[in-house]
């Protein structure tokens, strides 16, 4: 019998098994794929952008300011310098999807990597690691990346840098728990017994069982960050002008929301539909490995 | 085989006329792979003061049977067809009455407790609560003769200091604690019939013993029927007047207790009886049922045992089963009743 | 007796807690990379104001000593000096805090009203048009930048139907209700979306559980069992979800003060960034992390009333 359980494995026989399975069980895995669609389909339009669009997000065009959508060659229309909206939605998401991905990333892996050993070694590593974390969730989350990212200057860079700085304590969180769990259980007990080391016994056994919890919480944690980003943006602390990033393009169009919905509001859409996609992924990821049960 | 289990002390023929009468009940419950007959076709009657017992292993369909005749079922998913009637209610099927009705019904009529009493009492309402609402349920009562009688009630099923214990929470008693909680919230408004499912399932053995003691003095003093339900055939034996044998959501056989377990007549209770361990019977090993119950979506025509049945023949699978009537009001769903009394019948390597 | 000293030994661990974010609001300051004069003073820059800046700010002595004097001042109620104000910090956010706490009791309210029916007929109503309206309103709420929302919500509300003010707080009490409205809106609707998944998975678990059953055996009515029995407990759970979340909604209040124009700290926050008045930053994040505590310590207070089982640790 087995005594890891290996996720990858997990999920291709799932796959391969779902086609044996009767209707109802389809939907069910309907959350994870449509989640994966959008994710993709953003993450290929902003990748190809040069090949969807011709226009820069850059060029100005004095010519034509303020274009409505579907107007005079612009598939979503201007903005106040007549820079191409479609364009600048295209590339701006490669800036937006590079938080979600990056924030998220490096968070997931460093406070992993923390919980499991505050799990596993418990006493004062724990006790000291835990306390940390409880102190950065009295926080207001936002309030104090803004703080950081006041203190080190406006710029994407020192926006990864604040989130990176206090992002990592709800894996570490999630991780502990789970590991303090796991380290119970029999198969734990066992590796021990044949005299595994501590980094073998964390990483083979323990951390394959504590992965699909994490996983599904880093989706909900990109959602958090994308918006996050865009939040920045929107209030001038992380991308500057003129930067596409989808926040900075609706703060800018703040000014002209009477004559000009267009210039807000689409961005806004491209966000939502960001994190739509995520969202549906860890629905979907969180029912498949609840099917597993 | 039958002398390890202790019968029951009441004395024979205590049952009065019929007081519930179940026919062709049927519980469909929608799922996702399919449509489970979770109850198929489940016929019993139950006399005023009589104990019916109702044996099967998990899954046997003798919870949802429950469940279905105090409305408890959730309704979609599950639905239910059949007749139910019930002798307070002349000419009313049950399973078809308004919300009001059953509302009126439960609590003064029909009455049920549950296998698991901590999560069976609301966890985060006072125990003298959770019993006066039981008691003001089909009463209006000031609010201080509705404490008096709370009080009454769980001194009665054994609590002591009660009065100081009604303002306790369910987590600061015991498991047998609870369920007396639990019996004294079921009874307080004197059904007639008291379903108990698994009763004693939860509890440690010693306790087990005093819970049913319990049940049984209240059954004597208020006159109630009771259905037990039970995977235990020890308890069963001991408290029931008659017993139900359940397996795939069919009743399989019915009859009175002391027939049923001196010369049963079905192959599958012939090897649960076989199956108990008998401390008169020396052997090496316990001779266990090999398979497992059939899934019960989409299930196939013919007997549901014959896959496990020592005596199972081809017809097995083809014949359409129905509940025989081998005399002395004992029913059997099986066509070699006959051949299962004589051990000859049996192929050699079923019994140790 | 076992409340109170179940309350006792809540506020205990306070303690250690606030110290902490003494802690770390202090470093926040010592963050800032280079030379802090620098960065205040930008074009006026010369040696003597910058040492004037430095003296001011605490940062030519020794840490230990900064950090002591830190604490002594935050004993005393002293906040350092808005560089942009030009009075003291604290009585600047002291100013701005009202505003900002009506909005985050407003805002909390409105989630409450609009979650608990949304997500107890979601649960009753299981796969039902609401429940599958509602799981699909959530999901793209769930999505929704609050700031792009609280536009949106202007333009339709304020700008072309009227309805309520652009911006501003209002001068009475039933003008802060008016004017704060739209604002609340835009943060109760993000956190509600993880309130009502809350309250429709605790309502699905407690309706499945075997007390409900044994309530309905009573013979009591649907309503009954309904509010003292199910909703009794679902509660119970969202209270502890609401409590966890609660610091996004204080966050909150932070972009939608900004959008809407309120003159709360949140929008202090945001403007003593762009003018790099850093004692003002500091004092406010100190300020927040001390309303999540404090709210934090009101969740848990409820929770425990709500839950008899909670005051056994």
């Amino acid at each position: 019998m087995s005594t890891t359980i290996n996720p990858g494995a997990l999920l291709l026989e799932h796959f391969e098994t779902r086609s044996r399975r009767r209707r109802g069980r389809l939907s069910r895995n309907a959350t994870l794929i449509v989640g994966c669609t959008l994710l993709g389909l953003v993450i290929v339009a902003s990748l190809a952008a040069p090949l969807l669009t011709n226009y820069s997000p850059e060029t100005l065009d004095p010519l034509r300011p303020l274009a409505p959508p579907l107007s005079s060659g612009h598939l979503l229309g201007t903005d106040e310098f007549g820079r191409d909206i479609f364009a600048r939605i295209l590339y701006g998401g490669r800036i937006d999807l590079l938080v979600a991905f990056g924030a998220t990333g490096v968070t997931l892996v460093v406070g992993t990597a923390i919980g499991l050993v505050s799990g596993y070694f418990g006493g004062w590593v724990d006790a000291v690691i835990m306390r940390i974390v409880d102190l950065f969730f009295a926080f207001p989350f936002f309030v104090l990346v803004i703080a950081i990212v006041a203190m080190l200057g406006p710029s994407i860079f020192n926006m990864f840098i604040a989130i990176w700085l206090t992002s990592w304590i709800s894996y570490a969180r999630i991780t502990r728990g789970h590991t303090v769990v796991a380290k119970g259980r029999e198969y734990v007990l066992a590796a021990k017994a044949l005299g595994y080391r501590h980094s073998r016994v964390m990483l083979r056994h323990i951390l394959p069982n504590v992965v699909s919890f994490v996983l599904i919480f880093a989706m909900v944690d990109a959602v958090g960050n994308v918006l996050l980003g865009a939040a920045l943006g929107f209030l001038g602390l992380g991308a500057k002008p003129p930067s596409p990033e989808w926040g900075a393009m609706i703060s800018d169009g703040q000014n002209y929301i009477l004559s000009s919905w267009w210039l807000s509001t689409l961005p806004g859409i491209a966000i939502v539909i960001v994190g739509v996609g995520f969202s549906l992924l860890g629905d979907g990821l969180a029912d498949l490995l609840r099917a597993d049960d | 085989m039958t002398e390890t289990l202790a019968l029951s002390e009441r004395p024979a023929g205590a049952a009065g006329d019929e007081i519930l009468r179940v026919e062709g009940l049927h519980t469909f419950i929608r799922t996702e792979g399919g449509v489970v007959r979770a109850v198929d076709d489940v016929s019993f009657t139950l006399r005023r003061g009589e104990i019916l017992g109702v044996v099967g292993e998990s899954g046997s369909g003798k919870s949802v049977t429950c469940r279905t005749l105090m409305g408890l079922m959730p309704s979609p998913p599950a639905w239910s067809i059949g007749d139910v009637r019930y002798a307070e209610r002349p000419g009313r099927n049950l399973l078809e009455v308004s919300g009001a009705e059953l509302q009126r019904l439960r609590g003064a009529h029909l009455s049920m407790i549950f296998q698991d009493p901590m999560s069976a009492l609301n966890p985060v309402m006072r125990v003298g609560d959770q019993i006066e609402e039981a008691v003001a349920a089909h009463a209006r009562l000031g609010g201080r003769e509705r404490h008096r009688r709370a009080v009454a009630l769980l001194d009665r099923v054994g609590i002591p200091a009660a009065e100081r214990r009604m303002r306790g929470y369910p987590h600061e008693f015991s498991g047998g604690m609870r369920q007396r909680v639990l019996i004294a919230v079921a009874i307080a408004s004197r059904p007639k019939v008291l379903f108990a499912d698994e009763p004693t399932t939860a509890l440690d053995v010693i306790i087990q013993d005093q819970i049913l003691s319990l049940l049984l003095e209240l059954q004597r003093d208020f006159g109630m029927s009771m259905v037990l339900v039970s995977h235990d055939l020890g308890v069963i034996a001991e408290m029931c007047d008659r017993i139900a044998v359940m397996y795939a959501g069919q009743i399989v056989e019915l009859a009175d207790a002391t027939a049923l377990l001196t010369a049963p007549r079905h192959p599958y209770t012939i090897s649960l009886l076989r199956s108990l361990p008998d401390s008169e019977r020396r052997s090496r090993y316990l001779p266990a049922i090999i398979g497992a119950p059939p899934q019960l979506i989409d299930i196939a025509p013919g007997c549901r045992f014959a896959p496990r049945c020592a005596l199972a023949q081809t017809e097995c699978q083809t014949w359409d089963t129905e509940l025989i009537d081998v005399g002395d009001e004992h029913l059997v769903r099986c066509w070699r009743h006959d051949d299962a009394r004589r051990p000859g019948a049996w192929p050699e390597q079923s019994f140790a | 007796m076992a409340r109170y000293r179940f309350i006792g030994r809540r506020v205990l661990q306070l303690i250690p807690v606030l110290f902490g974010i003494t802690v770390v609001t202090f470093f926040l300051l010592r963050l800032i990379p280079g030379d802090p004069a620098l960065q205040i003073l930008g074009q006026h820059y010369t040696k003597a104001g910058a040492v004037e800046v430095r003296h001011a700010l605490g940062l030519d002595r020794p840490l230990w000593q900064q950090y002591v004097l830190f604490v002594q001042h935050l004993f005393q109620g002293n906040l350092g000096e808005s560089i942009t104000f030009k009075q003291s910090a604290r009585s600047v956010i002291t100013e701005r805090l009202p505003p900002t706490l009506f909005l985050v009791a407003y805002a909390a309210t409105v989630a409450t009203v609009v979650s608990i029916p949304t997500g107890v007929v979601s649960a009753l109503r299981r796969s039902g048009v609401f429940d599958q309206t509602a799981r699909v309103t959530t999901l793209v709420g769930f999505a929704m930048p609050p700031f792009w929302l609280g536009i949106i919500l202007i333009l339709i509300f304020s700008i072309h139907l009227h309805v309520f003010p652009v911006n501003g707080y209002g001068n009475s009490f039933t003008a802060h209700l008016d004017h704060l409205f739209l604002p609340s809106l835009t943060i109760a609707l993000g956190f509600s979306t993880i309130l009502i998944r809350t309250l429709r998975s605790s309502t699905l678990a407690v309706l499945a559980s075997d007390y409900v059953d044994t309530a309905r055996v009573k013979g009591i009515s649907r309503l009954a069992v309904l509010r003292k029995h199910v909703l009794r407990n679902a509660i119970v759970s969202v209270v502890v979800v609401f409590g966890i979340n609660l610091a996004y909604l204080i966050s909150g209040t932070v972009i939608v003060e900004t959008v809407f124009g309120i003159p709360g700290v949140g929008s202090l926050l945001i403007d003593s960034v762009s003018t790099r008045d850093y004692p003002v930053v500091q004092g406010v994040t100190l300020v927040f992390a001390v309303l999540v505590v404090a709210i934090n310590l009101l969740t848990d207070l409820v929770h425990a009333s709500l839950d008899p089982r909670v005051v056994l640790e």
